[in-house]
């Protein structure tokens, strides 16, 4: 029938155009996993005896819940159950020594990045953008390494921050997400191999915005990778992350962890672009995509924001959340979530307010076509203490096909009568009088697609970076390509 | 559209008594009744007994801030009527929304009474009787729908209702019948004895392009501890309309459980108001089947809680046929130490298209330890739909308390005024007017006392 349908069929057909697989030597870990494996993983990164003991205590506790059953169930995703035994938990390229210059670096894996479009190095386009880019498991490169050091920033991969700043690791690791707090998160407490860490000191407004790319590469390679921010008082720091991975057949687990702490006067902007490998047509394959992400306003006025653009992965679960501890502190979350072909995703926000006069916002928009479904899932806790605390939150669905599903499920429970809290959501199709409207204008049927798509997402997207609202803009485009016409 | 968690469980010692209850429920309190419901009722409780109480604290989202312990952990015994009871004109007054003329079916304890009923001028094509008398007289009728609406294979309080189901009201509106005046059905607990049961069961059968006002409330004498577990069950003819009013208004300790299951034809408007006015812990499942074609429904609520009352409103409506059309307001006052949840699910099906839903819950909150919790949710598999819904939760608002009071007058008032004012919108859509002024005359009441209390600031 109408214009609806052939966009699913062609949303459906598109390719993934970053599926392929690098050939080059891992160093990996046995498959399996028992204390042997954490103390293999630790060993081979040298750590400190406390990180050991830390795992291993994740370790008992991810497996009590495996032994309990315990697992998380209440989402609205479906997926055969995953055998724990039969994973490798760590996978490294080989590197024969410390890497000082990009010439070092593996041309096979240089190429992979070029392909991706990935601004390694002091590069023309992106220039001014730090890049710490990790293969697999291990961090490759990082740059403007020096010139962020001039400020006192420490950024670089969770490895080097272990072995060069263990007191800062050791103070921040676990505080916004204990290894208790679920399931994947004492998973990847107990076997996380590498990921990002940063440290913004006291007063320093970070000169650059920082860049990770994530990519899986190895076959039936679980990929746990922990970052970790911090924004001493009064500081400021943008973050921007990037995901894709190649074309596999059989799913693979991801299993991350963010912490964000931002003290007095801080703080920390997070944007995601997710682009894993979503399956095949019929659903097949696609990397599961469960990560635990959160951050806590310790300090008084200060600020984290989340915007995140999902595209990929065969199933998403994903809550960036943020505690609002500090008085006057502010979360923000805003998201766009687009599924199609078979992709299931159950994402959206937690803000939890503790402090006086804090304020949050959520901005959740879903797009489902073809045969996937999204669900939004969002909780707004208002503590008794949390006086006069503030919320918004509009989650809005676009429907694009009639076999796939939007769902909203928001909970709000509040504890003070001084807060005000307001949720909003509308899910529809693209309405036939916008269409007419455009079409009358002389706007063909896939640009008005387009146009009203890109309207539907513009508050997200214009909380982006600008390099990356322009790829968030260019990936949508992408999906949504030779949908109607 | 929750999946169920896929709890085992084991008989416990409370729901054991359920079972021995049952036992010498089926030997001698109901030995009249045709086979068939004997053979329900042991299927019920079956079902009971593998379901269990939804005690379970974690991963049960249908109860998650829902804590029915309390219910489970009290030993109730089953209600032995008081149906000889009379009654002082003030009490039949005020238990009959100063309508003592409206025809009643009235029950104490659980069971009809005939001298507290009032059944002799019922509107033309209305039929109310007591279910009791009529599964002896009109048995093979009731059996076609009789838990056709509420399934007891997944709810437990259903299933338990359904095993203890004995007496309670049949109201069936006769083809084209349209009735002005409401019929009441008035479920009276005397609170006598500690610690009693009761099962109330209802069943409404609307005619062919029939209209008809139905109030069903709950009262009580005294104040005392008791738990009222309800089931009732309306099948919608085609073209129908029905006003289904539920008041519950039961004693500060009671517990109140109740299911109502409705199956909408195509054509016909079910419109509900809900009103939750007392309870101790009450929670409501409201279940509509929007399963024939043009069908809609209007379900609205309003709960107002003070001390440590605590309600739980469930509304699920389940779109499973096109051109289908729902509306949901909920609103709430809250005072002192009270909690109240909202969980309205939207579920639209594969298929289905031009469906048109809103939910709206909304809450006042008058004290700092109040707590309302609400999840308007949607479950969508379909796209040509629209649908909304809106939450919200805050104090009085200020400018509006300033404005009052710059127009003369006191803080007090000003406060009563605002607060009566947001329970309008839900009282307004009251269809019939004398039932509307008089529950607008309640609520009034009540928020007086609670201002003379102080409780609210």
């Amino acid at each position: 029938m109408s214009t609806g349908n052939r966009a699913v069929k062609e949303l459906a057909s598109q390719s993934y155009q970053y599926g392929w697989v690098t050939p080059i030597e891992s160093d990996t870990a046995p498959r399996g996993l028992n204390e042997d494996t954490i103390r293999w993983i630790s060993a081979k990164k040298n750590e400190p005896e406390f990180l050991l003991e830390w795992r291993l205590k994740a370790y008992r506790h991810f497996m009590t819940l495996l032994q309990k059953e315990q697992l998380p169930e209440w989402a609205n995703v479906h997926y055969p159950s995953i055998d724990f035994q039969d994973i490798i938990y760590y996978s490294a390229p080989k590197t024969k020594e410390k890497l000082n210059s990009l010439e070092e670096v593996d041309p096979e894996l240089l190429k992979t990045y070029e392909k991706l479009g990935i601004p390694l190095g002091e590069q023309k386009r992106l220039a001014g953008v730090a890049v710490d880019a990790i293969f697999d498991s291990v961090s490759i490169a990082t740059t403007f390494k020096e010139e962020l050091a001039k400020y006192g920033v420490i950024f670089g991969s969770f490895s080097e921050a272990v072995q060069n700043h263990p007191e800062l690791v050791e103070k921040y690791l676990g505080s916004v997400v204990p290894y208790t707090d679920n399931f994947y998160a004492a998973l990847n407490a107990a076997v996380f191999s590498d990921g990002s860490f940063c440290y913004v000191p006291k007063g320093v407004r970070c000169p650059f915005e920082l860049t990770t790319y994530f990519r899986i590469n190895a076959q039936s390679t679980g990929q746990f990778e922990r970052t970790l921010i911090v924004a001493d008082e009064g500081s400021y720091v943008s973050y921007l992350e990037g995901c894709s991975a190649p074309m596999r057949d059989e799913n693979q687990l991801h299993a991350a962890v963010v912490e964000l702490v931002t003290l007095d006067n801080a703080e920390i902007k997070y944007s995601t672009i997710q682009n894993w490998y979503p399956g095949d047509e019929e659903g097949k394959g696609g990397i599961y995509n469960f990560v635990t992400k959160r951050g806590k306003c310790a300090g008084a006025n200060s600020k984290i924001s989340w915007t995140q653009v999902e595209t990929g992965a065969a199933i998403t679960w994903k809550y960036p959340s943020v505690i609002l501890q500090g008085d006057n502190s502010v979360g923000e979350f805003y998201s766009v979530a687009l599924t199609k072909g078979y992709q299931q995703a159950d994402t959206g926000s937690k803000m939890t307010h503790m402090g006086k006069n804090t304020r949050s916002t959520i901005i959740a928009k879903t797009i489902s076509a073809g045969h996937g479904n999204g669900t939004y899932r969002g909780l707004v806790k208002v503590m008794p203490k949390a006086t006069n605390s503030w919320n918004f939150t509009q989650c809005d669905s676009l429907l694009l096909s009639n076999s796939c599903g939007a769902h909203t499920t928001p909970y709000v429970e509040v504890r003070n009568n001084s807060s005000h809290l307001e949720h909003e959501a509308f899910t529809s199709r693209v309405s036939e009088e916008q269409l007419f409207y455009c079409n009358q204008r002389g706007i063909s049927l896939e640009e008005a697609h387009r146009l009203i798509i890109n309207g539907f997402c513009k508050e997200v997207f214009k909380q982006l970076p600008f390099e990356f609202a322009v790829e968030a803009t260019r990936l949508l485009e992408a999906n949504l390509e030779g949908t109607v016409g | 559209m929750n999946v169920s968690t896929g709890m085992t469980h084991r008989t416990t010692v409370q729901e054991g008594k359920y079972l021995a209850a049952f036992d010498s429920f089926q030997r001698n309190g109901a030995v009249g009744d045709p086979e068939w419901i004997h053979q329900l009722r042991e299927a019920a409780i079956a079902r009971f007994n593998v379901l269990g109480f939804p005690v379970a604290r974690r991963g049960n989202e249908e109860w998650k801030y829902t804590d029915i312990r309390p219910i489970a952990a009290t030993n109730f015994q089953p209600a032995t009527g008081s149906a000889q009871l009379t009654l002082p004109p003030p009490d039949v007054d005020r238990l009959t929304f100063g309508n003592p003329g409206w025809s009643r079916i009235v029950f104490v304890d659980g069971v009809y009474s005939q001298e507290l009923s009032a059944l002799t001028s019922l509107p033309a094509g209305v039929s109310v009787v007591s279910l009791a008398q009529a599964l002896v007289t009109h048995g093979d009728m009731i059996k076609q729908h009789m838990a056709r609406y509420a399934p007891y294979e997944s709810e437990a309080f259903t299933a338990l209702n359904t095993a203890f189901a004995h007496d309670g009201a049949l109201v069936q509106i006769a083809d084209g019948a349209i009735a002005e005046e409401p019929v009441h059905l008035l479920f009276l607990t005397t609170g006598r004895q500690q610690d009693t049961v009761t099962y109330p069961r209802v069943l409404i059968l609307t005619g062919k392009d029939s209209k008809a006002t139905v109030i069903e409330s709950y009262g009580s004498l005294d104040e005392g501890r008791y738990f009222t577990n309800a089931v009732t069950e309306v099948r919608m003819g085609s073209g129908s309309v029905l006003n289904y009013y539920k008041v519950q208004r039961q004693s500060q300790q009671a517990f109140h459980v109740s299911n109502t299951n409705v199956s909408n034809a195509s054509g016909a408007s079910f419109n509900s108001v809900n009103l939750d006015l007392g309870g101790g812990l009450v929670r409501n499942n409201l279940n509509v089947l929007m399963g024939e074609e043009g069908c809609s429904c209007v379900l609205n609520g309003l709960y107002l809680l003070n001390g440590t009352q605590h309600v739980d409103n469930q509304v699920i409506i389940d779109h499973t046929s096109s051109y289908t059309t729902a509306s949901e307001l909920y609103k709430g006052i809250l005072d002192g130490k009270s909690h109240s949840v909202f969980h309205g699910s939207i579920i639209v099906r594969k298929g289905i298209q031009k469906v048109n839903a809103n939910q709206v819950d909304k809450n006042l909150l008058l004290s700092d330890q109040a707590e309302a919790d609400t999840k308007p949710a949607f479950w969508i598999y379909s796209d040509d739909v629209k649908c909304g819904h809106g939450a919200a939760c805050g104090q009085m608002d200020e400018n509006a308390l300033f404005y009052l009071k710059s127009r003369g007058m006191d803080d007090k008032l000003a406060r009563r005024v605002l607060t009566r004012a947001f329970a309008t919108q839900v009282i307004d859509s009251i269809g019939n007017g004398a039932f509307r002024a008089a529950v607008g005359q309640i609520v009034e009441n009540k928020l007086e006392e609670w201002l003379e209390a102080g409780e609210s600031r």
